[in-house]
């Protein structure tokens, strides 16, 4: 977003915002730590009360009543329908369960490859990241992959990932099924602090969904290391409604730890 | 069958399973026998220099802490760890010199407190090797292979990526569906520690709330210590034995100790101890806070109850019993 936006919101609880609207009632999603799940809890909150939300280390189907520090914590299973394991979660991921995988990245290419895993040579690393998690076990098996880059900047929307941790389109059309991947899955949308994106079907590269409101595509250009193609027809991204932004402050994160004050 | 791609990980903890069945036979005793012992004999008795160790539950969640603690007091060393999701445990290690090599699924970080100063400090500076990468289920299915006593189990995760060229999986092609796919190898851990909600003196343990990985990583652990909340009497497993997660059989030792997941969750039980966890996130930005760090905390105590103590005892309990109930609001003085 433009710094002349107003001011009613910023930048973290607009992409939380974002992504949320990206869930639908009746599906399910696996989310990961950190905004991914705000965006899970927002939607449970508004306008997907079913939503299905799942969890790596085994919580199925809790109703959150505060936003969890770990994805493993005891409010991951809060009133939930299961309390199962790992090997059962990522099972059902693996056997087509899963529509929605929902992720963070610290660099992501065209074709929606994430790097989670490190900056520079990876046995001895300029910057060593924490690596995978569940992140490559999601955006292998989900029907839908969404990922979530706070900060779009040549540097994190890179020609080349450094390590390819978590896989998008690996090197382009069809590459997902020649390495054996499930068919059909792969990245969905790319949210970041200007824009929406999504994949383009025949060269499986990044296009532009959506701009956010006083964006300029110029501004979209120039924080990207790659082209991203702009068709002629894009939207304007839905800004979150007073409602929405109080249960995101006083329902959701109250201590402001991951949407700030 | 083709191996299409082979994985440059170091293999670790991988053994024929012909040959984990004769340790099996020999070492893995099915007489009911009382366990229990103290973390430090424990730690003394099964965990050698060089071991290939894991630790139960996941990040910050039900960690066998006290077992960590008494590891860096004996100066273990040379131990290679499953970063399974290993966050804090692993970091105390790694920063305390006992751990220097893993294999990372998630590792070098505290989730949404930020990343982990004393673990990446030791891997960008060569100290700790990470001799392979995987993910989260990757690492999860090796112990599944593994309790199971087969050499790997086919998978569709990892492949073509950096993660997988990583690992220690190999890929080849399905005979069934003729389709790529990615074999991932047994692990056997040297041994392993998980705590519990509350087990009998003989080791049959029940968990309260999601499971992570325990049921598959005690069963494959060559060596199993069970850290529980409470002792109970083995009558009340048997009246509900369906609640039975962890079966003697696969325990060497148990235990008992209460609040032996702090500063980590206990699913029901007690909260993260988020002042804890800050303080070490601020220590453990230099070697000389790390040293700080086990000074006060490991080396000037005699054990983990006399931690606890130093680390505001019955009062901080109660808060930390309070948080997980949700009766007092979330602290995060770990934030900028």
């Amino acid at each position: 977003m433009a710094n002349n936006q107003t001011a009613r919101y910023n930048m973290r609880e607009f992409l939380a915002y974002t992504g949320s609207n990206l869930l639908e009632d009746g599906k399910s999603v696996f989310v990961g730590t950190g905004l991914p799940m705000i965006a899970g809890m927002l939607a449970q909150k508004t306008h997907a009360p079913n939503l299905l939300i799942i969890f790596e280390a085994g919580g199925v189907g809790p109703i959150l009543p505060e936003l969890p520090i770990s994805v493993g914590q005891a409010l991951t299973c809060y009133r939930g329908i299961a309390a199962t394991s790992m090997h059962d979660v990522m099972s059902s991921c693996q056997a087509g369960f899963i529509d929605y995988g929902f992720l963070g990245g610290a660099q992501v290419d065209k074709y929606g490859n994430i790097n989670t895993t490190c900056i520079g040579d990876h046995d001895l690393p300029k910057a060593r990241l924490p690596g995978s998690g569940g992140a490559n076990d999601i955006a292998s098996f989900a029907h839908k992959t969404i990922i979530i880059v706070g900060g779009q900047s040549k540097r994190t929307f890179v020609n080349k990932v450094d390590f390819l941790t978590t896989p998008g389109y690996l090197s382009g059309p069809g590459a997902r099924e020649k390495a054996g991947l499930p068919s059909k899955t792969g990245p969905y949308r790319v949210i970041t602090q200007l824009a929406v994106y999504g994949f383009d079907e025949k060269t499986s590269g990044m296009k532009l969904i959506s701009l956010h409101p006083g964006v300029t595509i110029e501004e979209v250009r120039d924080n990207s290391s790659f082209d991203i193609l702009i068709p002629n027809k894009y939207a304007v991204s839905l800004e979150p409604t007073d409602r929405d932004l109080e249960i995101l402050r006083k329902d959701i994160d109250p201590t402001g730890m991951l949407i700030g004050k | 069958m083709e191996v299409l791609h082979e994985g440059l990980g170091e293999l670790v903890g991988w053994h024929d399973p012909d040959e984990n069945r004769e340790f099996v036979l020999h070492n893995k005793s099915r007489a009911l026998k009382d366990k229990t012992m103290t973390a430090s004999e424990a730690v003394a008795r099964f965990v050698k220099n060089g071991d290939f160790i894991a630790s139960g539950g996941f990040g910050h969640i039900r960690v066998s802490m006290n077992i960590i603690y008494e590891i860096i007091r004996q100066h273990k060393h040379n131990l290679t760890m499953a970063g399974k999701t290993a966050v804090h445990d692993l970091d105390l290690l790694v920063g305390n010199g006992c751990v220097d090599k893993v294999e990372v699924a998630y590792s070098f970080g505290h989730e949404v407190r930020g990343l982990s100063p004393a673990g990446r400090r030791m891997v960008e500076s060569g100290k700790c090797k990470v001799i392979g990468e995987t993910s989260n289920a990757g690492y999860q299915w090796r112990f599944l292979a593994g309790m199971m006593g087969l050499p790997f189990i086919p998978s569709r995760n990892l492949l073509g990526t950096d993660t997988g060229k990583y690992s220690s999986c190999k890929v080849v092609t399905d005979p069934f569906s003729g389709k790529p796919i990615n074999l991932i190898p047994a692990a056997y851990p040297d041994v392993a520690f998980i705590h519990v909600h509350r087990c009998d003196i003989y080791g049959n343990c029940q968990i309260d709330g999601i499971m992570v990985e325990d049921f598959e990583l005690a069963r494959c652990a060559r060596k199993l210590i069970i850290t529980t909340e409470e002792i109970i009497d083995n009558e009340i497993i048997r009246r509900e034995p369906w609640r039975t997660n962890i079966p003697f059989y696969v325990v060497d030792a148990v235990i008992e100790q209460p609040y032996g997941s702090h500063p980590c969750e206990m699913h029901g039980k007690y909260f993260f101890d988020e002042e804890h966890m800050a303080e070490w996130l601020s220590l453990s930005k230099t070697d000389e806070g790390v040293r700080q760090y086990s000074d006060k905390y490991i080396f000037g105590v005699k054990d983990f109850d006399e931690y606890l103590e130093a680390c505001g005892g019955l009062k901080k309990i109660a808060f930390l019993q309070k948080r997980e109930a949700m009766r007092v609001p979330l602290v995060t003085p770990w934030r900028k």
